[in-house]
C-alpha cells in the first residue's frame, strides 16, 4: 500500500506531497528532509529502492526533481517504479506547457509510444 | 480591499524567497490576509483563498482555520468551489476533527447529484477520509453507484468501497452482490479497481475467500482476462513500453496469489497462465521485469507443480546476473522469501549471492547478508564464514550488529569444532567488538565454560587480545571473566593447541588493573574486572597482598556497584578467609539455557554463584537452577501477575551469603512494595477478591483445604488473622491471607503491615485492600503474602505493624511462631 507520494527538488523543497495515512504536520517536514537526504546520497548506479524506517522508498530522478513513493512491504517495487513514470507521462500530457518535461522527452527520445 | 492574489502568484512569490525566514514572513502575511478575507465572508474569492491555504499547508504551515471554509465551499453550488472544497477536506480534515461529520449530509446529496463529476468528487472524498460513522451512513449510496452502468462512477465507487470495508468490515456482505458483474467490464479502469476491491475482500475475510473460490469461479474469470491482455495486440490506450496494461496484470497476479494459496484446485487452474506469462513476457524493459517478479512471487506462494517452481527460481537466477541494480535487489528479496521452502534450488546460486556482499549498494548488501545467513548450512559453514567475517570487517556500522548476531547464531548451529567456534567468536569480538549485542557476552561465557578442554587455549588468546587494546567492552568483559576463572592455566603455561606464552602473575594483574582504571571501561566492565581480580586471589600464590590492596582501594569508589563488591570482597579477606577458597571455586558447567528462557538467575554477570552454604562439592549447578524454576513457578504458576521486585533484591543478598545479614538474622522484605501501594495501585494488579474487600476466593485451582487459620497477633484492639492456602502442584508455595480487624471505637489509619522471614524462605507481599482498619470490627483490611519454602523448614515470621490511632502513631513488632504444620510441611 502506498503510504505517501512526494515530489521534492534537490534543495529539499517540497513541490508536491500527498499522504495516505495520517502523519502529524511537524513530522511531515522532518520525514521529507530525511527522505530526500537518503535519496540524494545515492549515486546513479545504485538501485532505486531504499529502506527507511518501516517504509520502502522507491524514487526516480527527473532533472532536478525527485519523485519518491513510500510503500509498505506488500507492494511490487518495480511496478511502483513504472507507475512513477506513468504519472510523469500523464502530467506531461495534461500540462503540456511545462518546460522541463520537454527536456525529459528529448532525453527519452523515441522510446515513448506517443506517436 | 484589493482582490486576493492568485495561487500561481503566491507560488511564484514564495519561490523567490531566498531564506527560510523570508519564506515564513511571506506566508504569515498571506495567512493574515486570508484570515481577514474569511472573516468578511467573501464568497467570490473563497475558493482562491482556500487553494492558497492548501499550498501553504503542504509546505508545512498550520492551516486549521481553513477547515470550516472548506465545508462552506462544499455546500456551494459552483463546481469550482466544490472541487477545492473537497480537496481541502481531504487534506485538512480527518477523523480526529469533529467538524468532519458536518460533511456527511453534503456528501450524501452530492452522491445523488445529476453531474457525474460531482458524484465522483464525493466518492473520492469519502474514500479518502471517511470515518466509520460516515461510511456506515453512506455505504448504501456507494453500493448503488457500484451497480450503475457509468464506468467513470463505477471505478470510483469500487475504490470507495475498499475504504468503507477497511473502516467497517461488517459491511463487506453488502457489497457482495455488486461484485458479481464487475469483472465483465471492458473498461480497464473499472477492471483494475474491481480487482483491488476483490483483493481487499479476500484478504480481510476467509469466508469471502472461500466463497469466491467456489461459487463465483473467480479464478477462471481472472485467467481469461489475463490471457486477453497478453494475447491481444497493440492497443494504444493501454500500452506501456510494448506491454498492454502491466499495472492490471500485476494486480490480477496478486489476486491469483491470494486465491491460490493453500488451495490445490485454484492453483491447478492457474498453472498454465502463469507458465505462459513467465515465458512470453519481454524482459528487455523494466515493465516486463516487474510482471515477471510478480509472477515469480505468485508461483512461489501457491501450490504450484515443481516444473513451475524450477522455472521461477531460474528466472530469479537470471535476475541476479542482470546488470540493473533494481532487478538484482528484487531478486535477492524474493530469494529470501523462498529460501525456506526451496533451499536446495537457492543454494545453486550461492556464489552469486556471496559476490553481492561486495557490492557498493547498501540495499543490495543488506539483502545479500540476510540471504547468506539463511543459506549457511553444515557443509558450507567454513567457506561462508570466511566471506561473512570479511564482510564484517568492511561493512558499514549499521550492519555490524546484525551481522555479528547472525554470525554467532550460525556458528552456534553449525560449528565444525569447538576450537573453530571459539576462534570465530574471538574474531568477531576483535573486529566488531563494540557493536555486539549485550546477550552475546553471557552466551559466549557459557560456551567457553562448556568446552572444558579449550580453557587454556581460550584464556591465552583472550589475554593476548586485550593486551594490546582494551577498548571494546564485550571483548574485555569476556576476557576479564576468563582470566578470573582460568588464570592459573594462563600462568602455568600449559596449552596444547598453541605456543604457550610466558605470563607472570603481576602482568595479569597489571592488565586487569588497567582495565579498572581506564576511562574507556564502562561500569559493568569494571565490575567484571574487580571480580576477576578477586577470583585470582585463590588461584595465584604470590600476589595475594597486591590483590588485597586493590580490593580495599575500591571500597571507597564512587561507583556504588564497585563499592559494594569491593566491600564484600574485603570482608571475605578479613572475616571469612576460611570460606574464600570455597566461594571462589571454579564455576560449574552451566546448563544450556535458551535465549528466551529464564536467564536472570543462572546467567549473572560474573557474580560468584552462591555456593550452597552447606559444604556440597561442585558441580552444584542443579541447585541454583531448580531454585530459579521454583521462583518462576511461583511467578508464573497462578493466574495473577505478582509484583516482581523481590526477585532482584534477593539476588545480591544471597550472593554475599552470610555476609550481607546487616539486619541480623532476618531478611526484611515487603516494606517498599506495601507502602506506596495504596497511593499507586494501578501498576500492581490486584486479584479480584482484594478489591471486593473480603472473602477468600482461592488463588489456586487445586488447593489443599483444611489448613486451620491462626490468630497471629492480638493486642490493643488490633487483631490479625492468617488463613492459608497451598497448591498441590507446587508444595513449596504457601499463600497466606491476612485479615486485620479493629475492635476499638476509633479507626486505625495509615495501616502498614510488614513481614520478614528467615533467609531460607522467600516472601512476596501483595498490596493491601486499604490502609484504614475501621472501628468496631465493621470491616477488615486484607492482604496476601506468598511464601516460598523450598526446603520445607518450619515457617517463622516477624511482623511489624505501623498505624495511627487516637491521634498518635503506633508501632509494634511481633513474632509469629504458631504456624500450623500443614502450612509448611
Amino acid at each position: 500500500m502506498i503510504k505517501f507520494f512526494l515530489m521534492v527538488n534537490k534543495q529539499g523543497q517540497t513541490r508536491l506531497s500527498k499522504y495516505y495515512e495520517h502523519v502529524d504536520i511537524n513530522k511531515r517536514t522532518i520525514l521529507e528532509t530525511e527522505v530526500i537526504k537518503s535519496c540524494l546520497s545515492r549515486s546513479s548506479e545504485q538501485c532505486s529502492f531504499v529502506e527507511y524506517k518501516d517504509f520502502k522508498l522507491i524514487y526516480r530522478q527527473y532533472a532536478a526533481l525527485f519523485i519518491v513513493v513510500g510503500v509498505n512491504d506488500t507492494e511490487n517495487e518495480m511496478a511502483i517504479y513504472e507507475f512513477i513514470h506513468n504519472f510523469v507521462e500523464v502530467l506531461d500530457e495534461y500540462f503540456s506547457r511545462v518546460t522541463f518535461w520537454l527536456i525529459l522527452y528529448c532525453e527519452r527520445g523515441k522510446n515513448t509510444s506517443w506517436g | 480591499m484589493p482582490a486576493p492574489i492568485r495561487l500561481r502568484e503566491l507560488i511564484r512569490t514564495i519561490r523567490t524567497a531566498r531564506t527560510q525566514a523570508e519564506e515564513r514572513e511571506m506566508i504569515q502575511k498571506e495567512c493574515a490576509a486570508i484570515r481577514s478575507s474569511f472573516r468578511e465572508e467573501d464568497n467570490t474569492y473563497r475558493c482562491r483563498n482556500v487553494a492558497k491555504l492548501l499550498y501553504m499547508h503542504m509546505l508545512g504551515y498550520p492551516a486549521h482555520f481553513g477547515q470550516l471554509e472548506c465545508l462552506k465551499l462544499i455546500a456551494s453550488q459552483k463546481f469550482t468551489d466544490k472541487r477545492i472544497g473537497y480537496l481541502g477536506a481531504m487534506l485538512l480534515l480527518d477523523e480526529r476533527q469533529d467538524v468532519h461529520l458536518l460533511m456527511t449530509n453534503c456528501i450524501k446529496n452530492d452522491l445523488n447529484h445529476s453531474t457525474q463529476y460531482v458524484q465522483g468528487l464525493a466518492l473520492c472524498t469519502l474514500g479518502c477520509m471517511g470515518s466509520s460513522e460516515m461510511c456506515r451512513d453512506l455505504a448504501g449510496e456507494v453500493e448503488k453507484l457500484l451497480k450503475t452502468s457509468n464506468s467513470y462512477l463505477r471505478k470510483k465507487a469500487a475504490l470507495c468501497a475498499v475504504h468503507v470495508i477497511r473502516k467497517v468490515p461488517e459491511l463487506m456482505e453488502m457489497f457482495l452482490p455488486a461484485t458479481k458483474n464487475l469483472l465483465n467490464e471492458k473498461n480497464h479502469g473499472v477492471l483494475h479497481t474491481s480487482v483491488v476491491l476483490l483483493t481487499e475482500m479476500c484478504e480481510r475475510s476467509p469466508d469471502m475467500l472461500a466463497h469466491f473460490r467456489k461459487n463465483e469461479k473467480l479464478v477462471p474469470q481472472l485467467v481469461r482476462i489475463l490471457k486477453n491482455l497478453i494475447m491481444s495486440g497493440y492497443s494504444p490506450e493501454h500500452d506501456v513500453s510494448g506491454i498492454s496494461d502491466p499495472f492490471l496484470q500485476v494486480r490480477i497476479l496478486r489476486l491469483l496469489r491470494i486465491l491460490g494459496r493453500n488451495d490445490d484446485d485454484s492453483s491447478e487452474a492457474m498453472n498454465d497462465i502463469l507458465a505462459q506469462v513467465a515465458t512470453n513476457t519481454e524482459t528487455s524493459k523494466n515493465v516486463g521485469n516487474a510482471i515477471l517478479y510478480e509472477t515469480v512471487l505468485t508461483i512461489m506462494d501457491i501450490k504450484s507443480e515443481s516444473g513451475l517452481r524450477v522455472l521461477a527460481i531460474n528466472i530469479l537466477g537470471r535476475f541476479l546476473l542482470n546488470n540493473d541494480k533494481n532487478i538484482r535487489y528484487v531478486a535477492l528479496t524474493s530469494l529470501l522469501k523462498t529460501v525456506q521452502t526451496d533451499h536446495n534450488a537457492v543454494q545453486r546460486h550461492r556464489s552469486t549471492i556471496v559476490d553481492c556482499l561486495k557490492d557498493l549498494d547498501v540495499s543490495i548488501k543488506r539483502r545479500a547478508m540476510e540471504l547468506s545467513f539463511a543459506l549457511v548450512n553444515g557443509n558450507n559453514i567454513r567457506g561462508m564464514m570466511k566471506e561473512l567475517l570479511y564482510f564484517l570487517d568492511s561493512c558499514e556500522p549499521e550492519f555490524k550488529a546484525d551481522c555479528a548476531s547472525g554470525i554467532f547464531l550460525a556458528a552456534e548451529k553449525y560449528a565444525p569444532s569447538k576450537r573453530w567456534h571459539i576462534d570465530t567468536i574471538m574474531r568477531v569480538l576483535t573486529t566488531a567488538g563494540s557493536y555486539v549485542r549485550d546477550d552475546a557476552v553471557p552466551n559466549l561465557i557459557q560456551l567457553i565454560t562448556n568446552s572444558v578442554e579449550m580453557h587454556a587455549y581460550t584464556v591465552q588468546r583472550l589475554y593476548k587480545a586485550i593486551l594490546g587494546d582494551y577498548s571494546q567492552q564485550p571483548l574485555v568483559q569476556v576476557a576479564a571473566w576468563c582470566i578470573g576463572e582460568y588464570g592459573d592455566l594462563l600462568i602455568s603455561g600449559q596449552c596444547e593447541e598453541e605456543e604457550p606464552i610466558q605470563v607472570t602473575e603481576d602482568e595479569v594483574l597489571d592488565i586487569l588493573e588497567s582495565v579498572l582504571i581506564s576511562n574507556m571501561s564502562v561500569s559493568v566492565t569494571r565490575g567484571y574486572a574487580l571480580t576477576a581480580i578477586m577470583k585470582l586471589s585463590t588461584r595465584f600464590t604470590c600476589t595475594v597482598n597486591r590483590i588485597k590492596k586493590v580490593v580495599s582501594i575500591y571500597g571507597s569508589s564512587i561507583d556504588v556497584e564497585l563499592q559494594q563488591r569491593a566491600v564484600e570482597y574485603n570482608a571475605l579477606f578479613k572475616k571469612y578467609d576460611h570460606m574464600r577458597s570455597a566461594l571462589l571455586e571454579r564455576m560449574p558447567v552451566m546448563e544450556k539455557v535458551t535465549t528466551n528462557g529464564p536467564t536472570e538467575i543462572v546467567q549473572t554477570n560474573g557474580e560468584t554463584e552462591p555456593a550452597p552454604l552447606e559444604t556440597k562439592p561442585p558441580p552444584s549447578g542443579p541447585q541454583p537452577t531448580s531454585q530459579a524454576n521454583d521462583l518462576l513457578d511461583l511467578l508464573g504458576g497462578n493466574d495473577i501477575t505478582p509484583v516482581i521486585p523481590t526477585v532482584p533484591t534477593s539476588k545480591p543478598a544471597s550472593a554475599g551469603g552470610e555476609l550481607l545479614d546487616l539486619l541480623g538474622d532476618i531478611n526484611l522484605t515487603g516494606a517498599p512494595t506495601s507502602a506506596p501501594a495504596p497511593a499507586s495501585a494501578p501498576q500492581i494488579s490486584q486479584p479480584p477478591f482484594l478489591l471486593d474487600g473480603l472473602s477468600s476466593q482461592p488463588l489456586f485451582n487445586d488447593i489443599t483445604t483444611g489448613i486451620p487459620s491462626i490468630t497471629a497477633y492480638s493486642k490493643n484492639g488490633l487483631k490479625i488473622e492468617f488463613t492459608f492456602e497451598r497448591s498441590n502442584t507446587n508444595p513449596s508455595v504457601t499463600v497466606i491471607t491476612i485479615q486485620a480487624s479493629n475492635s476499638t471505637e476509633l479507626d486505625m489509619t495509615d495501616f502498614v503491615f510488614q513481614a520478614a522471614v528467615p533467609k531460607t524462605f522467600q516472601l512476596q507481599l501483595l498490596s493491601p485492600s486499604s490502609s484504614v482498619v475501621p472501628a468496631f470490627n465493621t470491616g477488615t483490611i486484607t492482604q496476601v503474602i506468598k511464601v516460598l519454602n523450598p526446603q520445607k523448614q518450619q515457617l517463622r515470621m516477624r511482623i511489624k505493624l505501623t498505624y495511627n490511632h487516637k491521634g498518635s502513631a503506633m508501632q509494634d513488632l511481633a513474632e509469629v511462631n504458631n504456624f500450623p504444620p500443614q502450612s509448611w510441611q
